[in-house]
């Protein structure tokens, strides 16, 4: 099976990173609002998908360039997601919080190819917790990452996978 | 043709329950065709889903979603025959939207 590919270009990424380093803050959904909701009659725009985020390996490193910090391990997060997953390109992943405040919930797949699957965001008024479904492709770590009051918290959880899902 | 979008909006109490099923291939870009040759990214990158004018919902997904990508979340507000717009883009810039009525 052919999940992983070569490295990407490490060098173009660190020079994405430096470039976009001070914007990175503002490009992650924080807080301050400065991304969407401009123009609520606008359709699914392509332009504020976090392309970097979801190009990243490792958990630090896609919450640094996702939101611009760390996530603290809280007890307040329910992450459901099945003990084994028989079949690697449906795993199905829920989410929900009792935190105050919350304005995203991102899922992080630790050993795939990019470590970030999915992030969403929760405008006030709309409760969080989310469901979708996942491709993994090996047994990883599953971590669950929910903004709420300007602050990261994470919680995680191991799947086994049987067969990945990555089809090869 | 047919919408490649299905969405389930389910008003109880003072909440919207939503669910929605796009049909969508959501090509990774790390599994190989037939001939050996890789096929190339192809996923959905952007979801909206609006009501009343204010967008209560945005996924951002990457190639690790499921093919035909599900999902569910639930919103205050919302009344049994309102309008709920669902809308989405793809990294190749294809896009679809649909208008559901909440039930």
């Amino acid at each position: 099976m052919t999940c992983f590919p070569d490295a990407p270009d490490a060098a173009r990424r660190l020079l994405l990173k430096g470039a976009l380093a001070g914007g990175l803050a503002g490009l992650g959904f924080a807080a301050s609002g400065s991304f969407a909701f401009a123009d609520a009659d606008a359709n699914a725009n392509a332009k504020d998908w976090p392309a970097d985020a979801f190009k990243q390996k490792g958990e630090a490193e896609t919450l640094k360039d996702l939101y611009g910090k760390a996530a603290e391990v809280s007890d307040k997060i329910t992450l459901d997601a099945p003990e084994i997953a028989e079949n690697g390109a449906v795993v199905p992943v829920s989410v929900a919080s009792t935190l105050p405040n919350v304005t995203a919930i991102s899922i992080l797949v630790l050993e795939n190819p990019n470590t970030l699957a999915a992030a969403y965001k929760i405008p006030e008024g709309t409760e969080p917790s989310v469901s979708n479904r996942l491709k993994m492709a090996k047994t990883s770590k599953v971590v669950a990452v929910v903004e709420a009051g300007g602050k990261l918290y994470s919680a995680s959880k191991e799947v086994k996978v049987t067969v990945g899902g990555c089809g090869g | 043709m047919a919408s490649t979008i299905r969405v389930r909006a389910v008003a109880s109490g003072d909440s919207t329950e939503v669910q929605s099923l796009i049909q969508h291939p959501m090509d990774s870009g790390f599994v190989k065709d037939s001939k050996g040759e890789l096929i190339p990214a192809h996923h959905i990158e952007v979801v909206t889903f609006e009501h009343g004018g204010k967008v209560v919902f945005t996924a951002y997904w990457g190639p690790a979603v499921s093919k035909d990508p599900y999902v569910k979340f639930k919103f205050k507000g919302g009344k049994k025959g309102d309008d709920l717009k669902v809308s989405w883009v793809d990294n190749k810039g294809a896009s679809d939207s649909m208008v559901a009525k909440i039930q």
